[in-house]
């Protein structure tokens, strides 16, 4: 079987199923339970830190109210 | 050591470009090895100039490096000023071909021209735009500085010397024939060495955060940078005839080259001016309504089915060509599937004004990235339709193609911008705030009424030409010539330049709006505390 024909027969069989699936998967990932928590705290990270930078990891990862400017 | 490393470097670099002039086969390429000379030469003087200067000793670190935020906001001001001023001129050329003047040929014609000005407005103004807005978001979001000290700076300027070569060689005929992807072999060459700093600045930055969660914006950036590299090294590679030539020959051929090439071309619209400026709708539109994102589960499936669906819309430009049947099949089913994220991801930029919708009321910033949201549901609406086969039958190759491309780029790119430089201009330097709301006010009023004169304009001249192209007598001979659908055009014509001028002039009162808020507006009185030069 030539290259072209056996590519063609792989990218919409196995692949597209295997991409298909995948995407599946990240969509149920993000919509996962317990994930409501980390998302709040990501959408909320850019309240943070606007004037200069974290001074060590420990501060960046309090979501605290006294350290959003 | 790393001076002189560099001063020599530069010194070379000069002087081979001043021999390749010399050795010069056309002139485009020896006007861009003059330009290139120049480049290294004042780079050089610049260098030699600061070598043996003591090392700062300030610690920077405790600072974001907002310098190359600065200089990207008044280069994506002054080339969007160039590029709305060129398109305004093709337009006004394209309805009173007067304009074309005999002693102008081969330079400023409107073939000419036409290149310039999408190059202009889609890689020099969104271009700045987008390295300016990654470099912004990408250090709060992850709480650290800048990764890769000057790096960020070679970015800026490595782009302002591709766009300054891109314009003198575009206007002297120096051309691949590929719709965006005009510039030659060695100009993409150093496209690509640019491109792969940006990434080294931004994924350095992501690598050293302090927040342990990646912000979404950052994905739709980072999809942005890897893709349009990826997209730009396959669309681009040619073999040069000669060394000391612009000139190069593809290495795909027939109706490979055109699928190669519109995989690129549609994937530069998905990529370039849409994940990317999604990166930017996902930070400053929160920020600016004071107000997190309404869901943020529904922007990271917005992102996956982004990513998973853009990919393939390319053959949608292919329709009824020698491209096989199953591949422009292919390339409309997913651009129509991209209505569903499209419009999330809109539904999501809307809903995070909810309880605050008297914000539009007041806040002229949030209206315009509001109309911009709106505009990106539109365009996003319009393209689906225009992929299906019997509509593109009828709106292929007329103008109802270029309303399409200008609803999303004068009303999504364009007014997010504006609303981003209004956003980063006081904070960048430090004012209390911008100078005039009511200006605001009058650009947004301004760039709203030009863009719906220029869309609506489009589309009767479209829909007017694909109509008057098909329309066949009893005998089943064409009814009109070319010439007769265009003489129908001129009073659309006349209308969409209108149009155009009132989006440029909205942009100039920005201009001095920013220039007012820098030169006139009080500091804020809570200054942080002294930031050191950069």
């Amino acid at each position: 079987m030539e290259t072209y024909s056996l590519l063609r027969a792989f990218a919409d069989s196995w692949m597209l199923l295997a991409m298909t699936i995948v995407f599946v998967l990240v969509i149920f990932w993000a919509l996962r339970p317990g994930s409501r928590a980390m998302h709040d705290d990501a959408a909320e990270s850019i309240f943070r830190h606007d004037a200069r930078p974290a001074r060590d990891t420990q501060t960046a990862r309090r979501p605290s109210k006294e350290l959003s400017k | 050591m790393w001076d002189y490393l560099k001063l020599v470097v530069l010194a070379v670099v000069a002087v081979g470009a001043a021999i390749a002039a010399n050795y010069a086969h056309d002139l485009p390429y020896m006007v861009n090895a003059v330009v290139v000379m120049l480049a290294a030469a004042i780079t050089f003087l610049w260098t030699l100039r600061h070598v043996g200067d003591p090392p700062s000793l300030a610690d920077v670190s405790a600072n974001y490096n907002d310098g190359v935020v600065k200089a990207g906001v008044i280069a994506t001001t002054f080339w969007g000023i160039v590029g709305f001023l060129v398109g305004v001129v093709i337009a006004f050329q394209l309805a009173f071909p007067q304009l074309n003047p005999a002693w102008s040929q081969g330079i400023l014609n409107f073939g000419r021209l036409r290149p310039l000005h999408t190059s202009a407005v889609i890689f020099a103004f969104g271009g700045n735009a987008l390295i300016m807005s990654s470099f912004y978001i990408v250090q709060r979001t992850s709480a650290v500085r800048l990764w890769g000290g000057n790096l960020g700076w070679f970015v800026f300027w490595g782009w302002q010397l591709m766009i300054v070569l891109a314009a003198t060689s575009y206007v002297l005929g120096g051309t691949q024939g590929k719709e965006y992807a005009e510039t030659v072999w060695y100009i993409d060459l150093w496209i690509t060495v640019v491109w792969v700093a940006f990434l080294l600045v931004f994924m350095g930055t992501l690598m050293s955060r302090k927040e342990p969660h990646i912000y979404v914006a950052n994905w739709f950036l980072l999809s942005m940078i890897v893709t349009v590299a990826m997209l730009h090294v396959v669309n681009n590679a040619a073999i040069p005839v000669s060394l000391f030539s612009s000139q190069s020959v593809p290495v795909y051929s027939g109706v490979q080259d055109a699928m190669v090439q519109w995989w690129y071309g549609h994937n530069a619209v998905g990529f370039f001016l849409t994940a990317g400026f999604l990166g930017m709708m996902y930070y400053f539109v929160p920020k600016q309504a004071e107000r997190p994102i309404y869901s943020y589960k529904l922007s990271i499936i917005h992102f996956w089915a982004l990513i998973f669906l853009y990919i393939w819309a390319g053959p949608h430009h292919l329709h009824y060509t020698a491209l096989p049947d199953w591949a422009s099949t292919l390339g409309m089913v997913f651009s129509i599937m991209l209505w569903m994220p499209s419009w999330g991801g809109m539904i999501n930029g809307l809903m995070t004004l909810s309880g605050a919708w008297d914000k539009l009321r007041t806040d002229p910033i949030i209206r315009m990235m509001v109309v911009s949201i709106g505009f990106y549901g539109m365009s996003t609406f319009e393209g689906p339709m225009m992929s299906i086969r019997a509509v593109n039958a009828l709106s292929h190759y007329t103008d109802w193609t270029i309303g399409h491309v200008h609803s999303g780029a004068l009303g999504w790119n364009g007014m997010i911008t504006f609303g981003v430089l209004y956003f980063l201009t006081p904070r960048l330097w430090n004012r209390k705030g911008l100078y005039s709301l009511q200006l605001v006010s009058w650009h947004f009023w301004l760039a709203t009424i030009g863009i719906v004169l220029y869309a609506s304009s489009m589309w009767v001249t479209g829909i007017m030409e694909g109509l008057m192209w098909r329309e066949v007598d009893a005998n089943g001979f064409l009814v009109n010539a070319f010439a007769d659908t265009v003489a129908a055009k001129f009073p659309m014509y006349v209308v969409r330049a209108l149009g155009g001028t009132l989006f440029l002039a909205g942009a100039l009162i920005m201009c001095y709006n920013l220039w007012k808020t820098v030169t006139s507006v009080d500091r804020k009185s809570t200054a942080p505390s002294a930031v050191p030069a950069e």
